[in-house]
């Protein structure tokens, strides 16, 4: 259980940090927390040419919130985002799918800019990603492109950066007056990934429903949005559209099982998922 | 340019373990909990799974616990550490120990460090956490003699103890 060699890296500034994905392409990985990149060394998953370490390059963004957005940095750990989300109530949804990352040891390390790089399925960052509308922000050599979640998964650890690309943010938009959110997953034990989850928003406006965000992972090859569902819940909050809804999501989705979770179990937990988040969300909505 | 390292000749690195500096030279790919092990002699890190699952492995780096399985010795270049040598020395996790001794929540030992250092953790932040935030706070934490409910005990005494 050691990695295979490798050589490794610590540039001290972007353009440097840059110019080694460029010069080694595929044979690159960038380690940050390195949470999941480790064990896959371990087990020699991964064999990458190179590391290149971007915890000692200077002046990266941290941590930063104005009236528009929460901007995260690729060194921003996930304990320090729960941390700032469990204090504002517009971000209740990252807090409560943070909480569920693996482990606090992890948490201290692990950061949410490399969650999104590695686009596993069955993590919440994609998901949560997804459902608040966030843009990764990508830097090379040539410039800064920005990418929106619903544009940047493409598969099973496939996105839309390429190799010679480093995320050097992802920006969240402070969600709109009227958006509540609710979060449920469920993992065989706490801090495993989620054999099925789900990232819930729903905007209200004098006592309508007129948009909602389902957002399911763990089902699929990438976290994905059930428009169907969606759109049954528009208008009067009320229990039948929340089954409705349940019914809906798990047909329209292509459903995939993982592991010793079939495609059935999945779409079952679905249902059961969207059953409780949304009942739980719409308790206390005006016409309810 | 960036300096490239390799295994051989590896990298300097400069570290406080246990409050002493420490300047020594590591193979990049060296795991810190391996280095703290094999070539400091602090073998109460204990490594179980080598992949971040067990958290046998868990030191402090600069005030937070980590796996030190899942960290590289380099990337700990500057920072300072503890392991639970220095923790126990310092007195800190005292009221935990005699918890753990007085309510059994241990027998081979091999997952205690990493408890207990995962355990002080959780009561710095946490004056009187219930059942359920320590079982969630410890989650990361394999024990495959006690069954969890001693150590829960534990946590639990430890928290409203008077010595802490």
């Amino acid at each position: 259980m050691k990695p295979a060699p490798f050589a490794y890296a610590a540039p001290r500034s972007l353009d440097e940090a840059l110019a080694l994905l460029a010069e080694h392409g595929d044979e690159a990985q960038i380690i940050a927390g390195g949470q999941s990149l480790v064990p896959m060394l371990a087990l020699r998953m991964a064999t990458p040419g190179i590391l290149v370490d971007i915890n000692r390059i200077a002046g990266l963004p941290g941590l930063l919130e104005d009236d528009a957005a929460l901007t995260v940095g690729p060194c921003v750990r996930h304990a320090e985002l729960l941390r700032h989300a469990g204090r504002h109530r517009h971000w209740s949804l990252i807090a409560a799918a943070v909480r569920e990352v693996a482990h606090p040891g992890i948490r201290n390390r692990g950061t949410l800019c490399g969650s999104i790089a590695l686009a596993d399925p069955a993590a919440e960052a994609p998901a949560y990603a997804l459902a608040l509308d966030a843009e990764i922000v990508l830097s090379s050599l040539s410039g800064e492109r920005r990418v929106p979640a619903r544009k940047f998964f493409r598969g099973v650890y496939e996105t839309a950066r390429a190799p010679d690309e480093m995320i050097t943010a992802v920006t969240f938009p402070r969600p709109a007056p009227g958006w509540r959110f609710g979060f449920q997953e469920i993992a065989r034990r706490h801090g495993d990934y989620a054999i099925a989850g789900l990232c819930a928003g729903l905007r209200l406006e004098a006592g309508r429903i007129t948009e909602v965000e389902l957002v399911y992972f763990g089902i699929a090859d990438r976290p994905m949005r059930a428009p169907q569902a969606e759109r049954s819940l528009l208008g009067e909050p009320n229990a039948d559209a929340v089954k409705e809804a349940a019914a809906a999501a798990g047909a329209e989705l292509e459903v995939e099982g993982t592991g010793e979770s079939s495609a059935a179990l999945k779409r079952q937990l679905m249902r059961v998922l969207t059953e409780r988040v949304l009942t739980k969300l719409i308790v206390g909505a005006p016409g309810q | 340019m960036t300096a490239i390292a390799n295994d051989e000749p590896g990298l300097e690195i400069e570290t406080v373990v246990n409050g002493a500096p420490v300047r020594a030279r590591v193979a990049v790919r060296q795991s810190l909990v391996d280095w703290l092990r094999d070539d400091l002699g602090l073998t109460g890190s204990h490594v179980g799974c080598e992949h971040g699952v067990c958290g046998a492995c868990t030191v402090v780096v600069d005030g937070v616990c980590v796996r030190g399985c899942l960290m590289l010795a380099v990337q700990a270049d500057g920072a300072s550490i503890e392991t639970i040598e220095g923790a126990s020395a310092s007195g800190r996790l005292a009221a935990l120990q005699e918890a753990f001794y007085t309510r059994a929540a241990l027998q081979c030992g091999f997952c205690t460090p990493g408890m207990l250092l995962t355990a002080a953790e959780l009561l710095a932040g946490d004056d009187k956490p219930d059942r359920e935030t320590i079982r969630e706070a410890l989650s990361g934490n394999y024990c495959r003699c006690t069954g969890y409910q001693a150590i829960i005990d534990a946590v639990e005494a430890a928290s409203t103890s008077e010595k802490r």
